[in-house]
């Protein structure tokens, strides 16, 4: 029985996640997953939301004073009955926020996981924009021109304060630390343009600091790569 | 049972108090005074600091620039609004102004246990609500935002001094005033008033100046280093000397996540007074209600401070722990919510305008603490953290929600504070607004956080398909304008010309109602109160 319900623990736990892993050629798809447990956990909350909801306005209307002297006659509960009045509803609870633990570890642990094979970007932020270096020398401004359809790992640092290198539709962001070095990984699925903005208060511009993330086809990036690295000399 | 429970009534002191004297007011140590002082000071910081909002809100409802030009005069309004809401007008709201005025009433007692120490702790927090004032006299205001995180705040050309200074006077006050209650509620019961006697309210101020007392003192320190980093040449914060911004963010929140319960407690107990009285109803598994929600918050309010900081460099471990921790917070506050359904249940509900807030509440309340469910979970964090669903979800959780207590219990306490009735018409008015206004304001904001506009913005040209949405949120902040005018008038209105107050006009059983004087004499009860056996302050139906 036991061995049973880890079982179904187990199929309730990966099936999205086998679910996630198609038509990225590897990587899983962190966007793609963000959407699919945001949705979910729109269900959860709403289900909660409204049960309560309801509830709440039949007490409301069902327990008005109809007459002006009226008292309640509120239940004394018995010994067993006030403890269960907490622990089963704390169990619901708990079983829901272990669930919910549960499915978000496993889209952390691929957010957090860099595919093998990632192309790795230097980025630092400063007051107030982007600095983006790549590995073979080629530098920019907050322009990230990347090739579609390969994992791009975002090292970032902060060359004065806090910032926060922010990608809204790839729903990744990361904070950049003067001092420290920490990342982030996306890949873009399709070609096109996306914003890149600062989401943690960096002063009086913070909400001109942003630029955007190029996701260009595989042949043009690596020509604009070679047009933009800087020759041995 | 009443003739016992007071044993000998002294009338003399009530004419003293009825002339108005200045002096009087300002070096009274009546804890109901402190209370009334409390209380203008409060809804003084949360004029000006919705003032600021406003200005905000305007700002926003266009692109480019609509009232200012210049970012810095809009992060200036957006550093007050923040530090001004939370430590000038929610915390002193709910620990000095309801504290004082309820707990030596509830309890039976004649004052707090230091009334001096109570007088220090109420002219510290207006020292603090002068010098936060301040920033719209100096030259260089602080800029800081009310997180005041490191480097910025070092590097800042802004004042950052006048935040810690504002924040430590806040502190000292707060850390005198736990000192008091706490000393209040353990000593100065009234003989037979036992623990499990006690309102809900007291326990909840109990529980809430516990985690005052704990977590305050490391909120100083954080930003005291910081002035400490700013203008004396340390350098805790900073990365080139071996120094690091996240000593103070993990500070900085190791209080000010427990702050949260700090207003959160306090707020959940006027709500059970309220829904108590207006429904007539016990309430609903107290002690349970006490042992597991009230403490469990209290148990939990500490360990969770992390969650702030998923993704600002910390160990993944940390992450693996306070995502749990977090939503286990759902089981204490769920139970708590329960609590308040359970005491509506058989009850006999009147909606008067206490009770229309306290409606409002169990609504409001029940969107923010589900929109909190999100925030806890790492990886759905990492979109939506520093978006507009930050200040959409804890606006609904904190600001509003707590706001429908701290206005809801102001109409409770209205006319024992007072000794005269408010408008229900006007009362009621200013609470459709209220209700109106906030949804509408607030539940846009979290639909922008979620497409991705971050917080903090003095603009958005990178995301222009956000503008019609920023104007109907705009509306909204109209609407909660309107209302809170409307509440205004209706205690201007109440206070010089309501009708005269009965003792106890909601036909409460809690001992401030049935044996007080509206408004009660310094002193309180003349003569010394002797709790029955029998008596319970929600034994309603017997």
């Amino acid at each position: 029985m036991k061995m049973l319900m880890r079982l179904t623990l187990a199929a309730l736990l990966f099936a999205p996640a086998a679910a996630l892993a198609e038509n990225t050629g590897g990587a899983p798809d962190i966007t793609e997953g963000w959407n699919h447990l945001w949705r979910e956990l729109m269900i959860d909350i709403t289900v909660i939301g409204v049960i309560f909801a309801l509830i709440t306005v039949y007490l409301l209307i069902k327990y008005r004073r109809r007459r002006s002297d009226e008292e309640g006659k509120g239940v004394k509960l018995t010994q067993l009955a006030s403890a269960g009045w907490v622990f089963i509803p704390a169990f619901i609870f708990m079983a829901d926020d272990i669930f919910l633990a549960a499915k978000n570890f496993e889209l952390w642990n691929k957010m957090r996981e860099v595919p093998e094979g990632a192309y790795e970007v230097k980025v630092e932020g400063f007051m107030w924009g982007w600095d983006i270096t790549y590995p073979e020398g080629a530098t920019a401004t907050n322009e990230l021109r990347v090739p579609v359809g390969k994992p791009i790992k975002v090292s970032l640092t902060s060359r004065d304060v806090l910032h926060s290198f922010f990608i809204p539709d790839y729903r990744v962001k990361w904070d950049a630390v003067p001092g420290m070095n920490t990342y982030l990984w996306f890949s873009g699925k399709e070609a096109g343009e996306h914003v890149i903005t600062c989401a943690e208060y960096c002063g009086t511009l913070h909400s001109s600091m942003y630029g955007k993330v190029i996701v260009m086809p595989e042949a043009e990036f690596e020509e604009w790569l070679k047009a933009n690295t800087p020759k041995k000399s | 049972m009443s003739s016992t429970m007071v044993t000998e009534r002294v009338e003399t002191s009530v004419g003293a108090s009825s002339k108005f004297s200045l002096k009087e007011w300002i070096f009274t140590t009546d804890h109901k005074r402190v209370a009334v002082l409390y209380m203008i000071g409060a809804f003084a910081a949360f004029f000006v600091a919705g003032i600021m909002a406003m200005l905000m809100r305007t700002e926003l409802a266009s692109l480019g620039p609509t009232v200012t030009a210049n970012p810095n005069t809009y992060n200036v309004w957006l550093y007050f609004h923040g530090a001004a809401m939370i430590l000038g007008y929610q915390i002193p709201a709910l620990t000095g102004f309801f504290a004082n005025y309820y707990v030596p009433l509830m309890i039976g007692a004649k004052d707090v246990a230091f009334p001096r120490v109570n007088a220090l702790s109420f002219w510290l927090f207006w020292m603090g609500i002068v010098m936060a004032l301040l920033t719209f006299v100096i030259p260089d205001p602080p800029d800081v935002m009310w997180t005041g995180y490191p480097p910025y705040s070092i590097i800042t050309g802004g004042n950052t001094a006048f935040y810690t200074f504002t924040v430590l006077l806040m502190g000292f006050s707060s850390i005198a005033g736990g000192v008091n209650f706490l000393t209040t509620i353990i000593y100065m019961r009234a003989p037979g008033m036992t623990w499990g006697k006690l309102n809900m309210f007291i326990w909840c101020t109990l529980a809430a100046f516990i985690i005052q007392l704990i977590f305050v003192p490391i909120l100083g320190v954080a930003v005291t280093m910081l002035t400490l980093d700013k203008y004396v040449g340390t350098h805790f914060f900073d990365a080139a000397a071996g120094g690091s911004a996240l000593i103070y963010e993990n500070l900085f929140w190791f209080y000010s996540h427990p702050a949260v319960y700090v207003i959160f407690l306090p707020a959940m107990g006027i709500i059970y007074e309220i829904v108590a009285t207006f429904s007539r109803n016990a309430i609903f598994n107290y002690k349970k209600m006490v042992y597991y929600g009230v403490m469990g918050v209290v148990a939990l309010a500490g360990l969770v401070w992390a969650h702030h900081l998923y993704v600002a460099g910390i160990p993944n471990w940390l992450v693996l722990i306070q995502v749990f921790s977090t939503l286990i917070i759902s089981i204490p506050v769920g139970l708590l919510m329960i609590g308040l359904l359970g005491t509506l249940y058989k009850g006999s509900i009147h909606y008067g305008t206490p009770m229309l807030y306290a409606a409002g509440f169990l609504f409001l309340f029940l969107i923010g603490g589900l929109t909190g469910i999100p925030n806890a979970m790492s990886a759905i964090y990492v979109h939506l953290t520093d978006t507009y669903w930050m200040p959409g979800h804890f606006h609904y959780v904190m600001a509003v929600s707590m706001t429908t207590a701290i206005i809801g219990g102001t109409y409770y306490v209205f006319p024992k504070m007072t000794g005269r009735m408010y408008s229900e018409t006007l009362g009621r008015i200013g609470f459709a607004l209220f209700f109106i206004g906030v949804n509408i304001t607030f539940m846009l904001t979290m639909i922008m956080g979620v497409k991705g506009m971050p917080r903090r913005y003095y603009d958005y040209q990178q995301f222009p398909e956000m503008e019609p949405l920023q104007q109907w949120a705009t509306v909204g902040s109209y609407i909660i304008l309107l209302g809170a005018i409307v509440v205004l008038i209706s205690w201007i209105h109440g206070a010089f010309w309501g009708k005269k107050a009965p003792q106890n006009p909601w036909g409460s059983r809690s001992l401030e109602w049935t044996h007080a004087p509206s408004p009660p004499p310094p002193g309180n009860y003349g003569g010394e109160v002797r709790i029955p056996d029998d008596w319970d302050p929600y034994g309603y139906g017997k």
